[in-house]
């Protein structure tokens, strides 16, 4: 089976299942640590997964991916050369309550190729028993209000939606939750 | 490194572009599987741009994998139970290319059909011997391999006297966000895939078949292992300096 350009077809998304977590399993102790407890100006993000009944999703792991706080990949595809040793990567199973975690900090803004600026954002990958395919979503940040009104993906989601897409602040740490379905459903991406 | 410089780059950015693969996937509103009903999206997903978040990866590298990650017989003091099998094969892109120096993840069921896990309440026996966890890196060539058991099937409660068929989950990275990909791999001749929702939640027949390993005797190992081969195809990339997205069809 090839594709129209001659390539292989690509493999099937099938869900994660109940099970990923079993000891040893995907989540990593260090998953939720992007950076360590004393990394300057590293602050928590915290959130929990809700089904489209407003239950916790207990069997969920969220995953974040994003760039330094100057805004670097350690990745061989950024044009720009990779100037950053940051792991960049968090992964966090679900708890009994829906509840996830990461200690992360904030990432610089990023140029797109057609010469704009995203605003400062964390992508998140939501996998879980139920999810036939992963779900794509964006964490952005509560005060940068002039950067997300300039933000190019941003200001194409509907106005009223777009606070989905916001964290909020509780406690000294970040909060965004994640509604997959229902009233204040967040909005996911395909990418 | 002033913004100005990075804005004089900026113009210039040359990123690769993932082609898009959606009719490989299964929707995730697939009622036949009981759990997706409170869990699917109900409002169209956006399209996001192929930006630098998205064009890049977190680099997972060897210091996540032991020497024994990959051989889930030697994970303990004696053997487990069950068929001793060997799955290997290539992680390539839909450009055919094979990604190297990738993470791949596995995880399964014993040999009777039981998770190490404590919410699997399938009275099957569990086996001291076996985590049911493995992970290794693909070589220079894209290649991957694990020596393991083969999984047993095992009932759950989707619908009456439902049963999935003998599974291996793995999870990739491939180099960029835009890559990541979960999946179960199946064995060929499963008298189960009829009645099973998760197999059949992928409708393209031909697309299912990619979720099935071949049995290969040529590696198979003699006297000690059966063998099976199972390519991983991620999305690929082309680099399109002078052309527009081709599709057009957001929704
Ligand atoms: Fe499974």
């Amino acid at each position: 089976m090839t594709t129209e350009h001659g390539g292989p077809a690509t493999t099937p998304s099938q869900t994660v299942g109940p099970f990923f977590a079993l000891p040893g399993g995907l989540p990593w102790p260090d998953g939720p640590e992007v950076v360590g407890p004393d990394t300057e100006d590293a602050f928590l993000l915290r959130g929990r997964l809700l089904d489209g009944a407003g239950e916790p999703v207990p069997d969920g792991l969220v995953e974040m991916w994003q760039a330094d706080e100057h805004g670097r990949f350690a990745h061989p595809d950024d044009p720009r050369g990779s100037s950053t040793s940051a792991r960049g990567f968090g992964r966090c199973a679900t708890g009994s309550d829906g509840e996830f975690w990461f200690r992360t900090v904030r990432p610089g803004a990023l140029p797109t190729p057609e010469g704009e600026w995203e605003a400062p954002h964390i992508d998140v990958t939501v996998l879980a028993r139920g999810l036939l395919d992963r779900v794509v979503t964006r964490i952005y940040f509560p005060d940068e209000e002039e950067a997300n009104a300039a933000d190019p993906v941003l200001s194409t989601v509907d106005q009223q939606r777009r606070g989905t897409l916001i964290a909020g602040v509780e406690d000294g740490a970040f909060r965004f939750d994640i509604r997959l379905q229902g009233t204040g459903e967040t909005v996911f991406f395909a990418v | 490194m002033s913004t100005d410089s990075i804005e004089g780059q900026a113009d210039r950015l040359l990123l690769p572009s993932y082609a898009r693969d959606d009719s490989s996937h299964p929707a995730l509103d697939t009622p036949e599987y009981r759990s997706t009903s409170l869990r699917h999206p109900s409002e169209p997903l956006q399209r996001l741009p192929q930006n630098l978040t998205e064009v890049t990866g977190p680099v997972l590298g060897h210091e996540r994998v032991s020497e024994t990650d990959h051989d889930l017989t030697i994970q303990h003091e004696g053997e487990p139970l069950g068929e001793r099998i060997v799955v290997s094969g290539r992680v390539l892109d839909s450009d055919g290319k094979p990604v190297p120096d990738t993470l791949v993840e596995a995880w399964q069921a014993n040999a009777a059909g039981r998770y190490r896990h404590a919410g699997d309440r399938h009275p099957a026996p569990l086996d001291p011997n076996f985590s049911g966890v493995g992970r290794c890196m693909t070589d220079e060539h894209g290649r991957y391999r694990f020596v393991t058991i083969k999984p047993g099937a095992y009932p759950w409660r989707n619908h009456d006297n439902a049963w999935r068929p003998a599974h291996i989950h793995f999870s990739l990275f491939g180099r960029a966000f835009t890559q990541r990909l979960i999946t179960q791999m199946y064995f060929p001749g499963d008298p189960l895939f009829h009645q099973d929702p998760i197999f059949n939640s992928v409708r393209d027949p031909k697309a299912r078949e990619r979720m099935i390993c071949e049995f290969d005797l040529d590696s198979t190992i003699p006297e000690w292992a059966l063998s099976y081969h199972f390519d991983i195809v991620l999305r690929g990339s082309r680099a399109t300096p002078f052309e527009n997205e081709e599709d057009d069809d957001d929704d």
